[in-house]
């Protein structure tokens, strides 16, 4: 019996820390800066793709092949730096206080850009390398194998989730954050630089998106479209734990993880509708997520 | 006596424990202009927000014409012929002045027509002959948002006339207003009211256009209504002039 | 003097096949694209944005080849039936949707237009899964047409249904249901106390512009010959959006200028480069900072509407 189940469990654990990497960054610059960004999803292939290119490029040198794991955190962090003040300082920062429509319009145009960016940049081909997953190896318990590398994907979601709330109620800077969404106007006034959290807020959500997808080339190689893809799957997710629900996002995770795992076990021609289906029944129910709350309305 | 076009029994709604009305009754007649007064804070808006059914009071209930109202939508509650003026004006901020009375006119009748235009010549007269009498001939073609503040207030209040309703509660529809404009705005607001028949509740806080207009005097305190009668009765009244008027 | 304009306009589109035959396919789809694009702009206008409509042009084009495959042979009969059954979509989406507001209602379209596009991908015994179905050349009153000369024909209907529903279309926005469309992005709180329903308003908004994009998406599927899940991907629910914004959402041209302007400049564009998204992005970023009412605003004296 556990024999059937444990893979079944550890295959949608992993899998839903993949989803949670794509999502909690963009719940996260939704929460501080009430921008959805549309192009969040090409952050996450762009990352993957400066993932995989130094992973080849540290197999091609025959360099030591530990040096990937460093490669993959790496990438996150050049994207990081390249994209998070340059996109925040140029578009991001003319749609505040504009309505969603202008926001989700001004990010869209950013998603086209990136994605004819990296077709130029990278080609048209797909990428794979799996040095990382094949260097971990496998672990065999009861005579079940498992891939240590799903593992570590487990443990890094967690050691997210658990450094952005460390980060949010212990830091100096969590305090600021949090005085920011809040009260934006309130922290202006009491002399909060609002500016530069905003730039860190964004980069930081760069930064998990391009983990997200460094991670994620080792185990499904990457190729045109993923951006995409991506998007729409952390905004189903973001959307189920409640848009800018750092905690949300970790559930919602789960549940479009187990739900899509499941799917490609009983029903594998549904496996693509799991995630919408769960977060349209969701929306539907509770439109502001499993954990946001409602805004009060005007009068 | 007659049957009050809008009765309130027996009110209790609190916030957060603050109770906004404590067990209050009032009723309205026809042909009555009905002052309500009462120190900021003490639910005299919430009175309003429970007649036109956008919130629900705690118990108690609200007739229309004797028939329950309490638990209908605003817009149920509007289509019954109550309308309403607000303290912070509501317009279509983005359309112009015309179009926000011909919206209100045509949401009268004539709204689920998707063919003929809204403005049409007859429209737009009706339209008109409102916006004059309220004192706003000139600013006919501004969008509203433009409009200075006592002038969107007086928007605000032809809007809602142009709904012909046979209620009308009106949220201090002085406040806003240059104290030169006051007047008129009364004169041109009891016009109208005369002219349709108009029974009219308003929240006020300028005691001198109570005095001068208002049929009846309602003091709300505390969530209580501490004194009602005419204007001059109630002014004399000590406990009134202490606690509300703020002279001993 | 406007008049004239579009007459002009609508005259020398009807003209330009003849000059350059490799035209006729671009515009017909630049059209079709713009009746999605104007059902999106309809509900623009009362503020509601929505990712999702693609599924609504796809549906119907899903629509034709079904009902096709079903036997129906007619274009006008197809045209007519695949409208109403991207219409009764609408019905039922909107009747759920229309209570949302803002990014709520954006997302919300966004997740049901994806469960439609991962059933399109994925039921491959129904509907052909990422190969799509064929939409066969139909006949037109009841004549038989080869290939060339039915898609000339779908043409000129295209152009003329253009003109029909475009006017239908600015007659709505003028009625009163039209403005207090519009008012509901300014202020709901006073519709309500008008008396106005304003889900109801939204709803007859959500079916026209569903079956806008419905007609749409019958059109392209004609002259495309094929219908592929891509049709309702989101990525291009967002490229409707963006028809509609770089158009302008003021009037009803504007949604047509957007679809043109975008298919020409493509079809230009495609023989030099084929960094062809990042100039669309480009553009759109350009046209939303620097002129918010759209490039129909360029052209409309009278205040247009804009974000």
């Amino acid at each position: 019996m556990s024999n059937a189940i444990i893979p079944l469990l550890l295959d949608s654990l992993a899998s839903a820390a993949l989803i949670f990497f794509a999502a909690v960054g963009l719940t996260l610059v939704f929460s501080v800066l009430r921008v959805l960004n549309v192009a969040h999803g090409s952050l996450y292939s762009i990352g993957g793709y400066v993932a995989a290119s130094l992973c080849l490029f540290i197999a091609s040198r025959q360099l030591n092949p530990y040096l990937s794991f460093a490669a993959l955190l790496f990438s996150a962090v050049f994207v990081a730096a390249i994209f998070g003040p340059l996109i925040e300082r140029s578009l991001v920062r003319w749609t505040y206080g504009k309505s969603e429509a202008v926001q989700i319009l001004i990010t869209f145009g950013l998603f086209l850009m990136l994605e004819d960016l990296q077709r130029m940049i990278f080609g048209v081909q797909s990428f794979y390398e799996d040095a990382p997953m094949r260097l971990l190896g496998t672990l065999t318990i009861g005579g079940v194998v498992y891939l240590n590398y799903q593992i570590l994907l487990i443990g890094m979601a967690l050691l997210v989730v658990i450094s952005l709330r460390l980060l949010v109620n212990h830091t100096r800077l969590g305090r600021l954050i949090t005085a920011v969404v809040t009260d934006r106007e309130m922290a202006q006034s009491i002399g909060i630089d609002t500016n530069r959290i905003f730039i860190l807020a964004f980069s930081l959500g760069v930064f998990l998106a391009a983990l997200g997808g460094a991670l994620a080339t080792p185990t499904s190689g990457i190729a045109p479209g993923l951006g995409a893809d991506t998007m729409v799957l952390a905004f189903a997710v973001a959307a189920i734990g409640g848009l800018g629900q750092i905690e949300g996002a970790a559930v919602a995770s789960l549940i479009v993880g187990v739900a899509r795992v499941l799917a490609i076990y009983l029903v594998p021609s549904l496996d693509a509708v799991a995630p919408y289906a769960a977060m349209l029944v969701v929306l539907l129910i509770r439109p502001y997520g499993l954990f946001g709350s409602m805004t009060a309305r005007r009068i | 006596m007659t049957r009050p076009i809008l009765e309130a029994r027996g009110l209790h709604v609190a916030f957060n424990g603050v109770k906004a009305a404590d067990g209050v009754s009032i009723s309205i007649h026809d042909g009555e202009f009905l002052a309500i007064i009462g120190p900021n804070g003490s639910g005299k808006t919430t009175l309003l927000n429970i007649c036109t059914g956008y919130i629900r009071p705690g118990s108690g209930s609200v007739l229309l014409d004797g028939h329950d109202i309490t638990h209908l939508s605003p817009r149920a509650i509007a289509r019954r012929g109550v309308a309403r003026a607000f303290q912070i004006p509501q317009l279509f901020s983005a359309q112009r002045v015309i179009d926000n009375m011909m919206l209100a006119l045509a949401a009268k009748d004539g709204l689920w027509n998707a063919i003929r235009p809204l403005d049409t010549g007859a429209r737009r007269a009706e339209a008109k002959a409102l916006l004059d009498l309220i004192g706003l001939a000139d600013d006919t073609d501004r969008i509203s948002s433009t409009l200075p503040e006592g002038h969107r207030k007086l928007l605000d209040i032809a809007v809602a006339l142009a709904l012909k309703p046979r209620l009308l509660l009106l949220d201090e529809p002085t406040s806003g207003v240059s104290a030169l404009e006051r007047f008129p705005l009364m004169e041109a607001l009891m016009s109208a009211l005369r002219q349709r028949q108009i029974t009219a509740l308003f929240v006020e806080h300028d005691m001198d256009v109570v005095a001068r207009y208002a049929s009846r005097v309602l003091v709300w305190n505390a969530g209580n209504i501490m004194a009602e009668g005419r204007p001059d009765q109630v002014f004399s009244n000590a406990q009134v002039r202490e606690r509300v008027i703020g002279v001993a | 003097m406007r008049t004239i304009v579009a007459a002009s306009a609508v005259l020398i589109l009807a003209v330009l096949p003849v000059a350059a035959p490799w035209l006729q396919f671009v515009l017909t789809l630049a059209i079709a694209k713009g009746f999605a694009a104007l059902g999106v702009a309809v509900l623009l206008r009362a503020g509601l944005i929505s990712i999702g409509h693609a599924m609504f042009f796809a549906a119907s084009a899903y629509g034709v080849a079904f009902l096709a495959r079903a036997g129906i042979n007619d274009l006008g009969l197809l045209l007519i039936l695949s409208v109403l059954a991207a219409a009764l979509l609408g019905a039922i989406a909107g009747l759920f949707l229309v209570r949302y507001r803002a990014i709520f209602f954006a997302m919300l379209n966004l997740a049901v237009s994806m469960v439609f596009y991962a059933l399109c991908a994925k039921l491959y015994s129904v509907t052909g899964g990422t190969d799509g179905m064929t939409v066969p050349v139909p006949a037109v009153f009841g004549v038989v047409l080869g290939e060339p000369t039915f898609k000339s024909v779908l043409f000129y209907i295209s152009l003329a249904l253009m003109l029909l529903v475009g006017l239908a279309i600015q007659r709505y926005l003028n009625s009163p249901l039209g403005h207090a469309l519009a008012a509901v992005h300014s202020n709901e709180i006073r519709l309500e106390y008008l008396g106005i329903p304003v889900w109801a308003v939204l709803l007859v908004a959500y079916v026209v512009s569903a079956a806008l994009a419905g007609l749409g998406g019958a059109i392209a599927g004609f002259a495309i010959g094929r219908v592929v899940p891509d049709f309702a991907f989101w990525t291009a629910s967002g490229h409707l959006v963006l028809i509609a914004v770089l158009g302008g959402i003021g009037g009803v041209p504007g949604a047509f200028i957007g679809a043109l302007f975008l298919e020409l400049l493509h079809s230009v564009a495609v023989t030099v480069t084929d960094a062809w998204n990042l100039i669309v992005g480009l553009t759109l970023i350009v046209v939303i900072m620097f002129l918010p009412q759209g490039f129909y605003g360029l052209f409309s004296r009278k205040e247009a509407s804009s974000l």
